[in-house]
């Protein structure tokens, strides 16, 4: 990659700096703004490799502008990740180490539910099994709070899960340090909290909610994509992209 | 791939510390504790350490400057070289001016410093903000408007206004400072402590009233950011009336344009 950056690329950093997370949509919007801003050449097709570029630049930073599915809506997104520090060490800055314990705890539930999503009494409830300087309650809800508005967790009905930005980053690490609890979707292969999964004991596989959706769509009669078997679950219906 | 060594908790490194007398004579042994490397020594030290030691370095900087720029909180080299360049610091010239350059080349940021005598630095966007209509608006700070408003008037003013032109001015805005606002908080707060400290405003105490009084300027973040020309056009947008027409405050706005606000600097790169 040998391509400069010009301002173009910068001012979609900056972006990317200040927001965390965009959607695809949202990207390709910034794209052409930010081409269009400093008369660059706009390629409307080529946003992959507009964003090579800024990570070709990025890397001896260890920082990289990764691509990765929501698992709530299955559309595309684009986050600022760092690569290095892709343990919670990167949020030291921002987090006490009690409340870095309690995050901790939280993935560990999180990684070990069925359909990783924690409550609010779950959450509580480890809390009061700290080790380091207990939560009170206020803290771990003003806890909750932060984490939520810095898009770590996602939150909704006082039910938790881990953020698609959060999944992005942390999907390395997640997969070290739970290689044998980790979910892996069989359609997209990358990590799978909100799944689905197969019901046959010998087989189990696990697809994305939103995989399931684009899988199945269409099929009078879905069937496991490993072993046959009738797919026993509701399929969703597929979440349709914000219109330009 | 986490053998490479990182600032790994650079905030506890430094805690943004109040910028207070009291802690001033400490900052001070901090500095004298480091003096900067001559050429020659740098010199020599590059040639004990290698090339991509060097670029370590200095990207751990840029993350340092990075980080702490989140909170627009300054960053001193006295803290830098402590907790960042550490055992580099023979060849702390040769670091600083790589991670300047990666700041700007690569994020559009300008490291600038602020402070000479305490070796202050803060980044500032090389490329022009405002009036940017971003599509993916960026969270915008409902702060920056009212910090916006503040400078505003202390520039029409000529640069120094007591500390009750600035409070009526908000009264008229209903932003009272005496009542906690729903966007701000305590405005009194933000305004004397969160702007100064960020150094966008200056706040400092009239000698000699009774009862105390104090007074407002611009801080050097501001100096480096904002742009006076911009302010001045805003001013005649809202008062219908030519910016020229500030004869006093057009000749600053267009002198000082070189020395503060260089949006677009890097687009020659």
């Amino acid at each position: 990659m040998s391509r400069q950056m010009g301002d173009s690329h910068r001012r979609f950093l900056q972006t990317m700096m200040a927001n965390g997370i965009i959607d695809e949509q949202g990207a390709k919007t910034l794209h052409q703004h930010c081409c269009q801003t400093h008369n660059a050449q706009y390629a409307p097709d080529r946003l992959d490799d507009f964003i090579d570029t800024i990570n070709s630049k990025l890397q001896p930073m260890f920082m990289q502008i990764r691509k990765g599915m929501s698992e709530d809506n299955g559309h595309q997104y684009y986050a600022l990740v760092n690569m290095v520090e892709n343990d919670v060490t990167r949020m030291t800055s921002d987090y006490a180490d009690n409340e870095l314990e309690l995050f901790r705890k939280m993935m560990d539930l999180i990684v070990g539910s069925e359909d990783g999503k924690l409550s609010s009494i779950d959450i509580l409830n480890s809390a009061d099994s700290m080790t380091t300087k207990k939560l009170k309650k206020s803290e771990v809800e003003h806890l909750l709070n932060r984490l939520v508005q810095d898009k770590w967790l996602s939150e909704k009905r006082g039910e938790y899960t881990l953020s698609t930005r959060c999944i992005i980053e942390m999907e390395p690490y997640i997969r070290t340090m739970y290689q044998d609890q980790v979910k892996v979707c069989h359609i997209c292969h990358a990590i799978a909290f909100q799944c689905q999964i197969c019901e046959n004991p010998t087989c189990g596989i696990k697809i994305h909610n939103p995989c399931v959706a684009r899988y199945f769509k269409g099929r009078t009669e879905p069937r496991c994509p490993a072993c046959e078997d009738f797919w026993p679950h509701e399929i969703p219906e597929v979440r349709r992209l914000r219109s330009q | 791939m986490s053998s490479r060594k990182r600032p790994s908790n650079p905030q506890s490194a430094s805690q943004p510390r109040r910028q207070t007398g009291g802690s001033a004579a400490q900052e001070e042994d901090d500095d004298v504790a480091f003096t900067q490397p001559s050429t020659s020594q740098v010199q020599r030290g590059l040639e004990k350490v290698t090339e991509a030691q060097v670029d370590q370095k200095s990207a751990e900087v840029v993350q340092y400057f990075l980080l702490k720029d989140q909170k627009k909180v300054p960053v001193r080299r006295a803290d830098l070289v402590k907790h960042v360049v550490k055992e580099h610091r023979n060849i702390y010239p040769e670091i600083i001016k790589r991670a300047a350059r990666t700041l700007d080349q690569v994020f559009g940021l300008k490291l600038v410093e602020i402070d000479p005598k305490n070796h202050m630095y803060i980044l500032v966007n090389n490329l022009e903000t405002s009036g940017d209509a971003s599509p993916t608006t960026r969270p915008t700070d409902p702060k920056r408007g009212l910090l916006f408003v503040i400078l505003s008037v202390i520039f029409m003013k000529g640069g120094v206004v007591r500390e009750n032109v600035v409070w009526n001015t908000l009264k008229k805005l209903r932003v009272d400072p005496g009542e906690k606002h729903d966007e701000f908080g305590d405005v009194k707060k933000v305004v004397t402590d969160e702007f100064v400290r960020q150094r966008y405003l200056e706040f400092q105490r009239i000698p000699h009233t009774e009862p105390v009084e104090h007074e407002f300027r611009w801080g050097q973040r501001a100096e480096a950011e904002v742009s006076k020309a911009k302010i001045l056009e805003f001013m005649g947008q809202l008062h219908d009336r030519d910016p020229q027409s500030w004869t006093q405050q057009y000749k600053e706005a267009h002198s000082s344009q070189n020395s503060s606000q260089q949006a677009g600097g890097s687009s020659q790169r």
